[in-house]
């Protein structure tokens, strides 16, 4: 009983920040309800005894990734978004088919899948378990993602750097 | 005791809130946190999944899921101070051509 009312709780935060997302005009509103969606993101993968993801949740997207949002938002200085005939056109066709296609989905969630339920901690999901099927099991692709952020960091400091960065770069050193 | 569809249900709910931004936010910043919302969507039903097949290997594959936005959100970032850079504007709409 306590579980269910938690996932209602938790579920409704995440899909009112998600709703307002949407409805808000300014980009700093809508980062700011992203956090309240990926935090009670955090609480539902504390119910279903994910307790390592639910910390990295919080550390890593509610952190860092938002951060750095917020941070383009204030460095960019954007401000409220404006109408124009594109986006009335998206508004009038993608919302309808949006409507039909999560009715769509749903009906099929609810009529095929199985009525077993996920009792709360069934898992255990914590750190040294994750931790070691990281490093025995998926270590090659865990390699791999460092590989891959290697090369994000390169790309976001030679994307994000100035014109004429280069130039003066050279000539100083 | 929640039914695993309930997990599901939400997970779609964020999913189809991530791509109807996508498809009616004409800020590019906004559009990016959809996607954003739209992953967060899926790993949600990733631990689920794991929860009831209690596999692990759910959980490992979200934190690859992390890690691939995290690095997508610096890159994508960057772009768009870049894209900023060169036309003054966030609008996606004045943003159609590839080079001025």
């Amino acid at each position: 009983m306590l579980h269910l009312l938690l996932f209602l709780v938790f579920g409704c935060a995440c899909g009112a920040g998600a709703i307002n997302l949407l409805v808000q005009r300014h980009p700093i509103n809508s980062a700011l309800s992203l956090v309240v969606v990926m935090g009670s993101l955090a609480g539902e993968y504390l119910l279903l005894g994910a307790e390592f993801v639910a910390a990295i949740q919080v550390i890593v997207y509610a952190g860092a990734i938002m951060v750095l949002f917020v941070f383009v938002i204030m460095l960019l200085n954007a401000g409220e978004e404006e109408r124009t005939s594109g986006s009335r056109v998206a508004l009038v066709l993608g919302v309808p088919g949006m409507l039909i296609g999560a009715v769509l989905v749903a009906w099929l969630l609810v009529e095929r899948s199985s009525t077993v339920t996920v009792a709360a901690g069934a898992l255990p999901g914590d750190p040294q378990t994750i931790g070691w099927l990281l490093f025995h099991d998926y270590l090659l692709p865990f390699e791999v993602t460092s590989i891959l952020v290697l090369i994000a960091i390169m790309g976001a400091v030679a994307l994000a750097s100035p014109p004429g960065m280069d130039a003066s770069a050279k000539k100083e050193g | 005791m929640v039914p695993l569809s309930c997990y599901l249900v939400l997970s779609g709910i964020l999913f189809a809130c991530g791509v109807t931004g996508f498809l009616i936010k004409r800020n590019i910043i906004t559009i990016f946190m959809s996607i954003e919302l739209m992953l967060n969507g899926v790993n949600l039903s990733f631990v689920a999944f794991a929860a009831q097949w209690k596999a692990l290997s759910g959980q490992v594959f979200v934190f690859f899921v992390m890690v691939v936005a995290a690095a997508e959100a610096a890159v994508g970032l960057a772009i768009i101070i870049a894209v900023f850079r060169t036309r003054k504007t966030l609008n996606v709409d004045y943003v159609n051509l590839l080079k001025l």
